[in-house]
């Protein structure tokens, strides 16, 4: 089972994220659960949604307490929420930002964290261009997917036309795919620069 | 069809293959989804020949339902929380008068203090209203049991309570296997009523009985909830050769054959259950499941039956009957009367605490042990309970409890689990 946490704040479409990423993971034939964590879904309060894929049908619905990933979606919260807490040693982080992990202060927390596993995209600059509006979780979603690789693109798309139509969803399948081409390409730099130190 | 979609939505669909007449409801979180789904599939024409009625509260949904259903319209409502308790007299007019309503329980606690996440005492409080009360663990068996429920209510002519838990299934997205609509028409026959208010051969329906036949009356509710005791698993039944799922009935075991050790819950608790017994049954040990779907009628015999050979019965439940404390644990002692097994109570859960893999299989090792308490609350911080406890005896002006405890606690919001 692979378990998927999205931090970020009310009005940035967390929960939506969390949807979407089972929608995907579904249409590519696998079991998925979404939920978010509730209480405090006001604009701007912090927010936690979960998503958890697996090959058998998913049972367990405890949150997420030590997440395979970790997608960060404002990154204002690094120092609000302990986001990292229980996260597996090695996992994926995903941060929304126009900044460097160095220059959010996460250069010490994870000196010794596989570099293919971390990633920043500036996702709110994306949906701002491409959607028009400060809406990071499908740019964001996209990222992942070229991160972690455990959804396709394609099927990101699949799930933006489940929830979305026309325009927003045009807006959106455009952002999502630059997303996806960023962050490929941040990986393969990443796996490259590995295999030279190696 | 397979699709992914939250469960809320998943129930809204189905109602609304149900074929539904009226439709009233009062919004109130966390079931607010099913009915804006059933509204929007009304408004537009997807759901034909139905009407969906805006209400001022809950106790006007509830008295609507029971003038739509005596009017021999099929009729549906939602609601969770207060709304159920406001609706309350109603909620036993609807019994009373026989009318069978479906109504759907997103459960979640009640207050005061205030809290909005999910456990059972609000449809549990209601365990002797005379309604049909069937617990869902995921969103397909909810699903599925809205579908079973309207059968069930008409052919009884007994309304029925859908309870499903509030946020963990109602916004939780997970696959569904949604029916077509011939296969819920082959399942489902148009509604057929016993009394229907009609101008052209009126009756008078709720009238004053006294003394005389009242328990007679009465009666003949419980003797009907008997006949549920046979008719649900006939349903199941039924609805097993037209929709090829195992669904509804009125008990479930898991691993449970030889189980020394059998966890009785209700609800989508029963999945994190099942997790750590299966971690267990691995680690050799003899543990298993009874799920309750029927808690209204409750199962009496089908319990016993699967709990007969167990040497402990631990039965988990998301309510509390405050002065004594478990309400499914009593009911499970009384289908094991005289028989030489060990029933320990534990109270999980209560306005959203998480109930994790971790805290269970702590639970069920300290189960085993002689000396286990016979009420345990699950996570429970004595440290809070015992320092307001302790105020409480130095000073008589304390202020409010849950403030003062909550000031202790620190703040929570940011905490995940």
């Amino acid at each position: 089972m692979f378990q998927v946490r999205i931090h970020g704040r009310g009005g940035q479409g967390v929960v939506t994220a969390a949807e979407m990423l089972s929608i995907a993971a579904f249409e590519e034939g696998r079991h998925a659960q979404a939920f978010p964590s509730f209480g405090s879904e006001r604009t701007g309060a912090p927010v936690v949604a979960f998503c958890r894929i697996a090959d058998k049908e998913i049972r367990l619905r405890e949150p997420i307490m030590a997440p395979d990933a970790l997608i960060i979606q404002d990154p204002t919260l690094l120092h609000q929420v302990d986001v990292f807490a229980g996260l597996k040693k090695g996992g994926y982080i995903l941060i929304n930002t126009n900044k460097t992990f160095e220059q959010l202060g996460l250069a010490d927390f994870l000196r010794d964290w596989p570099h293919d596993r971390l990633c920043t995209v500036a996702a709110t600059d994306l949906s701002r261009k491409h959607v028009g509006r400060p809406m990071p979780n499908v740019p964001l979603l996209a990222g992942f997917a070229a991160l972690s690789e455990i959804i396709k693109l394609e099927s990101v798309i699949m799930a933006i036309n489940d929830k979305f139509s026309g325009k927003v969803a045009a807006g959106n399948i455009a952002g999502a795919t630059e997303a996806h081409d960023i962050v490929r390409a941040e990986m393969e730099e990443a796996r490259r620069q590995e295999a030279a130190h190696a | 069809m397979l699709k992914q979609c939250e469960g809320s939505h998943a129930v809204a669909e189905a109602v609304a293959l149900c074929r539904p007449e009226v439709i009233c409801a009062y919004p109130i979180s966390p079931q607010t989804h099913i009915v804006e789904g059933i509204g929007e599939m009304v408004k537009s024409g997807e759901l034909k020949d139905c009407e969906f009625i805006n209400v001022e509260s809950e106790f006007a949904a509830m008295s609507v339902a029971i003038g739509s259903s005596a009017a021999g319209a099929r009729t549906y409502t939602a609601t969770a929380s207060q709304g159920l308790l406001f609706m309350v007299e109603a909620v036993f007019n609807a019994s009373g008068l026989g009318l069978p309503i479906v109504m759907t329980v997103a459960n979640r606690a009640i207050g005061a203090p205030i809290n909005i996440w999910n456990d059972h005492s609000d449809s549990i409080s209601q365990r002797d209203c005379g309604w049909i009360q069937l617990f869902a663990e995921t969103n397909q068996e909810a699903l599925d049991l809205h579908i079973q429920a309207f059968k069930l209510a008409e052919e009884l002519s007994l309304p029925v309570m859908v309870c499903m838990d509030g946020f963990i299934l109602t916004h939780a997205y997970e696959r569904v296997d949604m029916p077509t609509q011939a296969q819920v028409d082959a399942f489902l026959p148009p509604y057929e009523p016993r009394q229907v208010l009609d101008p052209c051969e009126p009756v008078s329906i709720g009238a004053m009985v006294g003394p005389e036949a009242f328990m007679e009356v009465r009666y003949l509710a419980h003797a009907k909830q008997m006949q549920a005791l046979e008719l649900i698993p006939q349903l199941a039944t039924e609805f097993k050769a037209v929709f090829g799922r195992d669904t509804g009935g009125l008990t479930r075991t898991y691993r449970a054959d030889d189980a020394e050790t059998i966890v009785v819950a209700m609800g989508s608790i029963l999945g994190t259950i099942k997790d750590v017994v299966d971690e267990m049954r691995d680690a050799g040990e003899k543990i298993g499941v009874l799920g309750i779907t029927s808690f209204r009628p409750f199962p009496l015999e089908a319990v016993r039956e699967a709990l007969k050979n167990a040497k402990r019965v631990v039965v988990l439940e998301k309510s509390l009957a405050i002065g004594i404390g478990g309400i499914l644990a009593s009911d499970v002692r009384k289908a094991l009367r005289k028989l030489p097994i060990d029933v320990y109570t534990v109270i999980a859960g209560l306005g959203g605490r998480a109930i994790t893999m971790k805290s269970l299989h702590g639970l069920f090792q300290k189960m085993k042990q002689e000396d286990a308490e016979s009420v345990t609350f699950l996570d429970l911080d004595w440290n809070v309970v015992n320092r307001q406890l302790e105020r409480e005896r130095l000073k008589r002006r304390t202020g409010p409890a849950a403030e003062s405890m909550l000031r202790d606690v620190g703040t929570v919001a940011s905490k995940i689990a």
